[in-house]
């Protein structure tokens, strides 16, 4: 028993030696204190409508934004309005949002600013497909870090098609556009 | 059909009339780093009390309460991730490309239960991982597997580890994350298909014990191999061991190891034979793993979503295809050259071979280990609790009359009621030997 008892000793010995040795090994590999979050990179996304359909949550996390300092402040937003919108007012038929999830308001002549409601959007990205084919692109999705519950490997991730989605570090969850173009 | 980067087609307004300010881009931030830290303590000390209660206060009460409050941290309340049991693909794709760095929590949650089994055996399991904890609330009655399907079944978790490892090491994605059963029930939402294979197994595990952690569990494997070396461990009687045989239907994941004081006498001839053919057999386990290894490696690279690109832009290159799909597009988009998604995909093979070989080695040398040591006979005065199958929940504790005198309880007459029929033929035998 007596034996028994030092050759456990011996072996659990060199197994957290083991484990030091594999810690040891990653903290070369670069361990980071700082946990990660997922975002897309909006300069990389296609506005697929996977992100609408593919996340865990029953409500996806991932939202609307809209950069204002890209934006134009058309009178007709392709975000905002259908393709051939019959007049240039807010009634649902003239939306291409399906939930009606973007605010209008008028600013100054002619120019007016979309803001997005976003308990309302769904994320399925028919409004950044419109702003980047035909605007200026200002409208982007991201992951937002409130609903988000940071899958260990999140599903949109590993369904997009372009490869848009990554980790990022804690402290820096967004990847807004901005006029600087992709980082 | 894909929008190009984003151009200034119309140049941003300045608000001169009204010197409208723009509002400002913000959004709610990710969870603070010091709640992360939270939760590797509240892990620490969940371990240091599990393995307290298991193997020094011996309760079952207060594990299961600890498994309870586990449930709902770990479980309900953290959603599920990040675990233990998906963390070692975030360390094993660490080790496999250096440029994927892990966080410090993960590390911790991915190492910290394995140091506990080490040292104490595999506590966590007892009422630290909510995954267990879920499936030990479902048990009801347990019922025993014989040991020839327990054996055979428990090879699937050692597969399982084996292709996590391979996809995770490859940059693959995280298989056990994809299919893990219960976080779609700690998160009341997910994939249909998984919330029916959770409820399933949850509904098998009310006679089964622990399915998920008998037969899947990847992660069970290495605390198993970790608790072998455990300098600590669950020690069924807390005196000397009657040899009553109350505790040998106590257990619900089959891990007790009779005694083999009244087992039949076997032909020690036949059984050295027996054991010379099956180790001159590993070798030829661990060939044809090498081997039927490096074959599924191949296939396997195909799941790898650059290696599906690669050969999809193939096809489409050589007329054989003749749309694109979102990811061809996305990334003709790109103008990326195409000789570098050849370059990746080949280079993604090769460690898909690799690392598939590596795989099948491992599932070669657990099935001639597993062949091997049940072949050899090994002497047993008492009945013990198996260091890597016991998952230290505390339940034979009670059966055993040594334990109820400690703790000053009535020793009854008649086996606990989940003995009934197991051992009713042996009662006098048990009688006279608790009464000795
Ligand atoms: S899945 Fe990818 S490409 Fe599709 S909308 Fe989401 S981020 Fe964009
Ligand atoms: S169109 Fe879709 S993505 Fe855009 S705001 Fe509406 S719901 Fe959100
Ligand atoms: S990490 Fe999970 S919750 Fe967050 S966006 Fe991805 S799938 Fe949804
Ligand atoms: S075997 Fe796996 S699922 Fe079961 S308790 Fe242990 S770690 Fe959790």
């Amino acid at each position: 028993m007596k034996r028994r008892d030092f050759l456990g000793g011996v072996l659990s010995g060199t197994g957290l030696l083991g484990l030091g040795a594999l810690l040891a090994g990653l903290t070369r590999r670069r361990v980071r204190a700082e946990g990660t979050v997922w975002q897309i990179d909006p300069w990389k996304c296609t506005a697929c409508g996977r992100c609408a359909t593919e996340c865990v949550l029953e409500q996806s996390a991932t939202k609307c934004v809209h950069a204002f300092e890209l934006c134009g402040y058309c009178q007709l937003c392709t975000g905002y309005f259908e393709p051939q919108p019959n007049r240039l007012n807010t009634a649902a038929e003239n939306q291409l949002c399906p939930t009606g999830a973007i605010n209008r308001a008028f600013i100054e002549d002619p120019y007016y600013e979309y803001t997005i409601n976003e308990s309302l959007c769904v994320a399925c990205g028919k409004c950044v497909k419109g702003c980047t084919m035909f605007g200026n692109g200002s409208l982007h999705l991201q992951i937002r870090h409130d609903r988000c519950v940071n899958c260990n490997e999140c599903s949109i991730a590993r369904a997009c098609p372009a490869e848009a989605i990554r980790r990022v570090p804690a402290r820096q969850p967004y990847l807004y556009k901005t006029r600087e173009g992709p980082a | 059909m894909i929008p190009v980067l984003a151009v200034q087609r119309f140049p941003p307004p300045q608000f001169t009339e009204t010197g409208h300010l723009l509002p400002p881009l913000t959004g709610p931030l990710s969870r603070a780093l010091t709640l992360e830290y939270l939760d590797v303590a509240v892990l620490l000390g969940a371990l240091a009390l599990a393995a307290w209660l298991a193997l020094r206060q011996r309760s079952r009460n207060w594990l299961a309460t600890l498994g309870i409050f586990s449930l709902l941290y770990f479980g309900f309340w953290r959603k599920g991730c990040v675990c233990s049991i998906g963390s070692i693909q975030n360390i094993a794709q660490a080790l496999g490309d250096p440029s994927a760095g892990v966080p410090l929590t993960v590390l911790a949650f991915g190492l910290l239960p394995l140091v506990f089994a080490l040292l104490f055996g595999r506590v966590f399991c007892a009422a630290v991982c909510p995954h267990g904890a879920l499936q030990d609330l479902m048990l009801i009655k347990p019922v025993a597997v014989p040991p020839w399907l327990e054996h055979g079944l428990r090879l699937l978790a050692h597969t399982y580890l084996g292709l996590a490892m391979v996809f995770a090491a490859t940059g693959g994605g995280y298989i056990i994350c994809q299919y893990d059963p219960f976080v779609p029930i700690f998160r009341f939402s997910g994939a249909t298909a998984l919330v029916v294979a959770g409820v399933a197994l949850l509904v098998v595990g009310l006679f089964i014990g622990r399915p998920y952690c008998r037969f899947l569990c990847p992660y069970g494997v290495l605390l198993g191999l970790a608790a072998r070396l455990s300098r600590w461990r669950v020690r069924i009687t807390p005196d000397t061991c009657t040899q009553c045989r109350l505790c040998e239907q106590s257990c619900p994941v089959g891990a007790i190891n009779p005694s083999t004081l009244d087992a039949p006498v076997r032909d020690a001839a036949a059984d050295k034979r027996r054991l010379v053919w099956l180790i001159a057999l590993l070798p030829v386990l661990l060939a044809a793993g090498l081997g039927l290894g490096g074959l599924a490696g191949t296939n396997l690279a195909r799941r790898h979503r650059i290696v599906n690109l690669a050969e999809r832009v193939h096809q489409e290159d050589l007329g054989l295809a003749a749309d694109t799909t979102d990811a061809s597009a996305a990334w003709r988009a790109t103008g990326a050259p195409v000789a570098d998604l050849y370059t990746a995909a080949q280079d993604l093979r090769r460690r898909y071979v690799l690392a598939g070989r590596l795989c099948g080695l491992w599932i070669g040398l657990v099935i001639g280990l597993k062949l091997i040591t049940l072949a050899i006979r090994r002497r047993r005065k008492d009945y013990e609790a198996d260091q890597a199958r016991c998952i230290a929940c505390a339940r034979c504790y009670l059966y055993c009359p040594q334990e109820l005198r400690r703790l000053g309880l009535p020793v009854p007459e008649a086996p606990p009621s989940a003995l009934e029929g197991v051992v009713a033929s042996d009662r006098p035998q048990a009688e006279a030997q608790s009464r000795s």
